[in-house]
């Protein structure tokens, strides 16, 4: 392995990572609302969500770059009032790896949100506990093993991603060639069929290995139910 | 302690609507299944709200729509029973126990853990999960969650129905310490009649469903 495909997965890792935990609690919070919620325009969010599962790649990233691009609005207004900009950097990576993490993150963790029996939450109640006392000690540990498999998908997926972030930050060594396109990069020149091979077998390792630690967690927070991922 | 009971609310096709009041001791809604007797527990529980009506209990008014009272189930104190006992599933036995025991007051608790387990019998149980109790354990332990609440009544809701003949005995004499020994005062929802006619000081008969 050299430096270069080193600091290739250390990128993968870091924009995957960053994408999944800054996703985590607005993913939550759309999973909630689509579970639990009774709004006008529901069916549309739920589209919304879902839409970077079904267009094309190309045409989440180009939205991206005319969103957050240098003069785009949003692009503008966060390098304004927070300093963060993402244009060719791994930051934009980030950003498109959790836009396309998004749909199967919020799946998992409504589904997981829609199996907390209410019942059980209505019998915390009359115990004693507060709407938020309820929540926090009942609905949210037994949603857990599918929120952690929400997490884990999003990462695996993270860790894949490429044709949005290909397209709306491109492919800048150390900061958005990440395995996916770093692996296009090399298949571009012929020769490097060893560099690809490694990197190939990074990805299966990484993504395998996302599923079984997701897999152990739940588990482990099962409760003795026996709950799991896979 | 009185439950002083009057309440109407609409379920799909169905009204619900009852009017009664029990003097202390097991007051019994006796009727047909599909007579709305679960959702006026529910409702005297707070987790059904009644289209309009009033609920008081022991003197104290949970819900009245005309003064625009309306008690969040966890500052009602009633110590509900389900049928399906309704443990949580991701908590043992001693942490289903003490849940409604650590939210509640110290100076409302008038149980503790040790004697709970004591009247109950449960004190080979406190180390296991719910999914590996009987139909009856759970129903000992469900009860005593509520118990250690603190509750001022019980709400019980066909506690008896998931089980066999024995154990059935054995949790009507435990109904009956509870009604006799702790003088608790319990709603009680059952169709048998044979149960109501053992348990009850007052009868409710709920009739035939209102269309």
């Amino acid at each position: 392995m050299t430096p270069e495909e080193w600091e290739i997965i250390l990128l993968s890792l870091k924009v995957s990572g960053v994408a999944v935990l800054a996703t985590m609690p607005v993913a939550f919070g759309l999973a909630w609302l689509l579970a639990r919620g009774r709004f006008p325009g529901k069916l549309l969010l739920d589209a919304l969500v879902h839409l970077p599962l079904v267009l094309p790649p190309v045409v989440t990233g180009w939205l991206l770059l005319i969103l957050f691009g240098t003069n785009g609005p949003a692009g503008r207004w966060l390098a304004e009032w927070l300093g963060l900009s993402f244009m060719f950097r791994w930051t934009g990576a980030a950003l498109a790896a959790a836009i396309m993490a998004l749909p199967l993150m919020v799946r998992a963790m409504r589904l997981s949100i829609e199996a907390v029996d209410p019942r059980l939450e209505g019998a915390a109640r009359t115990l004693g506990a507060s709407p938020w006392r309820t929540f926090i000690s009942i609905t949210l540990p037994l949603a857990m093993p599918g929120l952690l498999a929400g997490a884990v998908l999003g990462f695996a997926r993270s860790i894949g991603e490429f044709g949005a972030t290909i397209t709306f930050v491109s492919n800048i060594p150390g900061e958005t060639r990440t395995i996916p396109i770093a692996i296009y990069g090399a298949l571009q020149i012929p020769g490097n069929e060893a560099e690809v091979t490694r990197l190939a077998i990074i990805a299966v390792v990484l993504s395998l290995g996302a599923l079984l630690v997701s897999e152990i967690l739940a588990r482990r927070s099962g409760h003795g139910r026996g709950s799991h991922v896979l | 302690m009185s439950f002083e009971i009057a309440v109407e609310r609409q379920l799909g096709d169905v009204r619900i609507a009852a009017d009664f009041a029990g003097n202390g001791g097991l007051t019994a809604l006796f009727g047909p299944s599909g007579s709305g007797k679960s959702s006026i527990l529910n409702m005297v529980a707070g987790l059904l709200k009644p289209d309009q009506g009033r609920i008081v209990v022991g003197g104290e008014t949970l819900f009245d729509s005309a003064a625009g009272i309306n008690l969040p189930p966890e500052k009602r104190r009633a110590g509900y029973v389900f049928q399906d006992g309704r443990l949580f599933p991701h908590k043992r036995v001693r942490d289903n126990l003490l849940y409604g025991w650590r939210l509640a007051d110290p100076a409302r608790r008038w149980m503790t853990l040790d004697e709970a387990v004591d009247f109950l019998g449960i004190g080979s149980l406190l180390a296991r999960w719910p999914r590996t109790l009987s139909g009856g354990e759970a129903q000992r332990v469900a009860i005593g969650r509520a118990l250690l609440s603190g509750p001022r009544f019980l709400l019980m809701d066909e506690p008896l129905s998931s089980l066999d003949a024995a154990r059935r005995q054995e949790i009507m004499r435990v109904i009956e310490r509870i009604r006799d020994e702790l003088a608790l005062p319990i709603l009680y929802v059952s169709h048998d009649h044979g149960e109501v006619e053992r348990l009850a000081s007052t009868i409710i008969d709920m009739g035939m469903p209102a269309a």
